[in-house]
């Protein structure tokens, strides 16, 4: 599946086996991207929460 | 194994106290994977309003999430760990290091993979640090929670502990100029079967903090092992890649057995 990046507009390559919720980065400039749905017409993404002060294990 | 499982986004969950739910059916039982502390808690505290157990509990995730909460824990649970010291103020903080000695291990009470994590080898240096911290807004960084150094090899071991049972153990290795051994941190991993007396110790020190699907960090002192922690909600990528054992399916299979108690 493909996508485009907003911020660079480079293509994302999202891997076929991807679910909702995973992240995907932008291999040109980094941008961290979340599946936001995955339909028969395509993958959509929207921007990663950036991490904050209380992520981790 | 019999079950059906969905994966929900925490993201997109909203309680409604009045009614007793959440805008979606969330099953017999959640196993809470937030990244975020503050969510997961939210999240299992209101699960178990309603009656849903999560793994792991509230009680266990509120007490991981908070390294004072975690020591506490630890100590009450007669589990060796190294000695803490916390300042409820930055003038609190030289007394604390004097009482530790130099270099004192300065953490953030709330955080992970080893972020703002300082070794301060000298008051000097402590200074800075504490000078820095009363900059930052959130008040619990006001809090200062000081551990001794302990002098180990340049590594630590890190237990996935399911239940009572230590599903996989190994070293973490720190990265070359690295002295904290957290893989976000660059650590390498390498497998290790944990004796007798230290996987009774992991598996202890899971329990003290109420057990569950736990992440505990232990290192190799000249006086013994020490637990230095114990995480909620346990990452196990650098772990994995060490060891045969699946530990998702062993996780799986607790939660199965779990569910139908």
């Amino acid at each position: 599946m493909e996508a485009v990046c907003s911020e660079c507009e480079a293509k994302i390559i999202v891997p076929d086996d991807a679910i909702v919720g995973e992240i995907v980065e932008c291999a040109e400039c980094g941008t961290e991207y979340e599946v936001a749905a995955i339909t028969e017409v395509g993958v959509t993404l929207k921007k990663a929460e950036a991490v904050k002060e209380d992520w981790g294990e | 194994m019999g079950v059906q499982v969905e994966l929900v986004d925490a993201k997109s969950l909203v309680f409604d106290s009045r009614e007793h739910g959440f805008n979606t059916e969330l099953g017999d039982m959640v196993y809470i994977r937030c990244i975020s502390h503050f969510r997961a808690q939210m999240l299992s505290a209101t699960l178990e309003s309603i009656g849903v157990p999560c793994v792991n509990s509230h009680s266990v995730l509120e007490r991981c999430s908070n390294k004072m909460l975690t020591t506490l824990a630890l100590e009450r649970g007669g589990i060796p760990t190294p000695r803490t010291l916390m300042a409820l103020s930055a003038e609190g903080v030289p007394q604390a290091a004097l009482s530790l000695g130099y270099p004192v291990v300065l953490k953030p009470l709330v955080g992970s993979w080893g972020r703002l994590v300082s070794l301060a080898k000298d008051r000097e240096t402590l200074n800075a640090l504490v000078e820095h911290r009363e900059e930052l807004s959130n008040p619990l960084d006001h809090i200062y929670y000081l551990q001794e150094y302990v002098r180990r090899p340049p590594r630590d071991i890190r237990a996935v502990v399911v239940g009572d049972e230590v599903a996989a153990a190994v070293y973490r290795v720190s990265a070359d100029g690295e002295w904290r051994t957290n893989v976000a941190r660059g650590a390498s991993t390498e497998a290790f079967e944990p004796a007798g007396e230290l996987r009774e110790l992991l598996v202890k020190a899971a329990d003290a903090v109420g057990g569950g699907v736990l992440g505990v960090d232990a290192m190799e002192s000249s006086e013994g092992y020490l637990v230095h922690e114990v995480n909620g909600t346990v990452e196990f990528r650098g772990a994995q890649s060490a060891v045969q054992t699946s530990i998702p399916r062993k996780i799986v299979e607790y939660l199965v057995r779990e569910v139908k108690k």
